[in-house]
């Protein structure tokens, strides 16, 4: 059996209504979750970037992205293992004001953890931690045990280490003559 | 909507704008397309198109079948005999529903259709209204490209990037669909024809170093083996084909979509792969030492078990699809881009070759085939009638020159194996998706693509009970097809797999039928049943030499099997003759 990996599955592409459901939808056709999922803006006016991280076999990969490339508003699909990537998570947690006061520990694993306090109110706040998942985990199952009112983390964002040259496919398209 | 930049267009001829609505734009984005028949049913959402439809009827022909799954069908014979692009139009909510067998199938076998559907008005759409569905999620796994449009100002746009894509590269199915308001709407209406979209590379250029890689192969192979499939046909690539054959000398076996491509009486042409394909080819898969696949993408009833599929063999992959490329089975040289081109550059590399000693063992194995098989299925001793020897009729009776349209089951495998053709573009059946109910539609639409050659419709009559409405479609229309039942009482592959693996339980498979003949000629159809052996030959000239449609029925055998057949999930190796 062949190993199963993390991969993160880069996608540019023009910014049309369902392009994410075509997407998706390849992922169900063949039973695999998706880990985790982001899309934005990207370096290029008007072309979007999704970021896909899936669990699964190299082979599966690539079939995947060969399919995920031949869907019309795709401009071009990469895919990368997490040494060819640089990425991250970002986290929110929601506490209680008084934990501050009450318990304070709280305050040293917040220094310890390099994370931010984004606001705080009188009944709560709010403190964002970026990083890969696994600092993630540790927070959260440090603040645990005080009570956590709110936990939320976003999908991967990543870029690769090596070049994906989109904007000089974009640039020959232009130049071509038809 | 969509940003310019993304697509490029043709100069628009006149340069000079019109105000018309949307609805009339749809027409004349047809026109401009060079379209001259569709194929429709129409409903609320549609409506104001229809209107437009009736103003143009001495331009865009539209046949009105009897279901809409019929007009897909019919949309995919035309599309599949011409090579032009399928039309169909349908209304929104179960109008669009209906079209989707139908794409699903173009999508499967790369048939290129455009689907247009209406929709309800834009300030409805999420609420639920009168037949309101959401068709562009139904229809996205199914489709090359789909679009909502929701102002009339993008018709001309996107009408022209649909036929595009649904023509270029791999062809596909697209669905397009219209919201009321956007057709009653006017606007300054110009159209100029799609040639490029900046996020699309429909056909990848040709590298070189490959193609050498690949004749080096080639010339050195002992025992080349090629399977070829539609490719060659979508490619119109059929005369390099048979250039590339002759010049090499290589076996050259086909999938159920390649068929025709290049004659069956060519003697290089050794039969078909697959389930129910020839003996040899299937066996030799596993003892060619070099397999060249031609634009062909193989699916599991041409490969059944992969892993025993081909392993001693170096393979070449001809394939305008990169993500075919290593999908099933590996490529050690994949040779990307159109196969016309790709063919026509690599014959100077190649050199000239008779490979007459492997051909001798193809020989061999046919004669075992011919022993076992087929001289039972064409030239029977026993007493019921076998559908190889009503193939074998309709060939004789039309010099191999007939389109033959077939069906879903043992009727289908068994026309696929003994149907003789001359002429490329002769074998419409549905392969991919396997739809039962594609013969009947789909042959309206092969002769109307075709009109001067002869169609003929295969069917069992368990599929024939799927679509028998579009007998409607034939009486209205007129259109000479002919439709040729073999009727065996059963749901014959089902019953033949309930025979092989399900010890003779037949569960549901069989069939109570009506008096065919008598619904025919409900229909104003010439209608004959064949029950007799000597009955046979002079009912399918008459047939053939009818001028209008006709129905023929003929009573075979109720438990015969196709064979050979190569069970599911077996290798090719173990293709079974009984």
């Amino acid at each position: 059996m062949e190993e199963r990996k993390t991969f993160t599955i880069s996608i540019y592409s023009e910014n049309s209504v369902g392009l994410l459901n075509r997407i998706s939808g390849i992922f169900l056709k063949r039973h695999i979750n998706i880990e985790s999922l982001n899309v934005s803006g990207s370096e290029i006016e008007d072309v979007m970037r999704f970021i896909i991280v899936v669990n699964t076999t190299e082979t599966w990969v690539r079939n995947i992205v060969g399919q995920i490339n031949k869907q019309v508003d795709v401009i071009n699909t990469y895919y990368h293992d997490d040494e060819q990537t640089i990425f991250l998570e970002t986290a929110l947690f929601k506490i209680a004001s008084h934990l501050l006061f009450d318990e304070r520990q709280i305050q040293n694993i917040i220094k310890e953890s390099h994370s931010d306090i984004v606001t705080v109110a009188r009944d709560f706040f709010v403190i964002s931690k970026s990083g890969r998942r696994d600092e993630i985990e540790e927070l959260y199952s440090k603040l645990r045990p005080y009570g956590i009112m709110q936990f939320v983390r976003s999908g991967r964002v990543s870029v690769s280490k090596s070049e994906m040259h989109i904007s000089a496919m974009l640039r020959a398209f232009q130049n071509e003559t038809v | 909507m969509m940003d310019v930049k993304t697509i490029k267009k043709e100069q628009s001829k006149t340069g000079t704008k019109v105000r018309i609505t949307g609805a009339e734009a749809v027409i004349h984005c047809l026109l401009a397309e060079g379209v001259d028949t569709i194929y429709g049913y129409p409903g609320g959402a549609i409506m104001p198109v229809y209107d437009e439809l009736y103003k143009f009827q001495d331009k865009l022909h539209h046949v009105l079948t009897r279901h809409e799954q019929g007009a897909t069908h019919a949309a995919q014979g035309y599309a599949r005999v011409s090579g032009r692009v399928g039309v169909a139009i349908a209304t929104s909510g179960p109008g669009a529903t209906n079209l989707v067998t139908g794409i699903a199938d173009a999508q499967i076998d790369s048939t290129p259709l455009v689907c247009i559907t209406g929709q309800v008005a834009r300030h409805l759409l999420g609420s639920d209204a009168f037949q309101e569905t959401d068709i562009i999620g139904i229809s996205t796994p199914v489709t090359k490209w789909n679009y909502q449009i929701t102002k009339a100002s993008e018709i001309p746009e996107i009408m022209a990037k649909a036929f595009y894509i649904a023509r270029s590269g791999r062809p596909g199915p697209v669905l397009v669909d219209i919201t009321k308001n956007a057709q009653f709407e006017e606007f300054d209406f110009e159209y100029s024809k799609c040639t490029a979209v900046r996020s699309y590379n429909p056909v990848p250029k040709i590298d070189t170093e490959k193609l050498q890689q690949a004749a080096d192969l080639i010339n050195s192979a002992k025992k080349p083996f090629i399977i070829w499939g539609q490719g060659i046909i979508l490619g119109k690539a059929e005369e390099e084909l048979k250039a590339f054959v002759e010049k090499t000398g290589i076996p050259a076996a086909w999938t159920i979509l390649g068929a025709s491509a290049l004659s069956s009486s060519h003697p290089l042409n050794v039969g078909m792969v697959g389930m129910h394909g020839n003996y040899g080819p299937n066996l030799l898969t596993n003892e060619c030492d070099l397999l060249i696949a031609l634009g062909m993408r193989f699916d599991d009833r041409v490969t059944g078990d992969l892993s025993t599929y081909a392993r001693q063999a170096k393979v070449i992959h001809f394939e305008i699809d990169p993500a075919e490329i290593n999908k099933n089975v590996h490529a050690d040289v994949p040779v990307l881009g159109n196969v016309k081109d790709a063919l026509e550059q690599i014959l100077p590399l190649l050199k000239e070759n008779k490979h007459e000693s492997w051909h001798e063992v193809f020989k061999a194995k046919y004669a075992i085939e011919f022993d076992q098989v087929i001289k039972n299925d064409l030239y029977p001793e026993k007493e019921g009638l076998t559908m190889g020897e009503v193939i074998e009729s309709i060939n004789e009776a039309s010099k191999h020159e007939a389109v033959i349209v077939s069906d879903v089951g043992q009727h289908q495998m068994i026309a696929c194996r003994y149907a003789k053709f001359n002429t490329s573009k002769s074998n419409i059946t549905s392969g991919g998706l396997g739809t039962m109910g594609f013969a009947l539609p789909a042959s309206i639409g092969a002769k109307m693509g075709a009109p001067e050659r002869e169609v003929v419709a295969i069917i069992g009559d368990g599929g024939y009970q799927m679509t028998i409405q579009e007998l409607g479609t034939i009486f209205q229309t007129k259109v000479p097809v002919k439709i040729v039942v073999l009727n065996n009482e059963f749901l014959g592959m089902v019953r033949q797999w309930q025979q092989l693996f399900f010890d003779k339980r037949y569960a549901s498979t069989e069939m109570t039928n009506p008096d065919f003949v008598t619904i025919a000629k409900g229909y104003h159809i010439p209608a004959v049943r064949v029950t007799k052996r000597e009955d046979l030959k002079g009912a399918v000239e008459e047939m053939i030499a009818s001028e209008g449609p006709y129905f023929l029925e003929v009573m075979v055998e109720k438990e015969d099997n196709v064979f050979p057949m190569v069970p599911t999930g077996a290798s090719v190796s173990d293709v079974r003759l009984s």
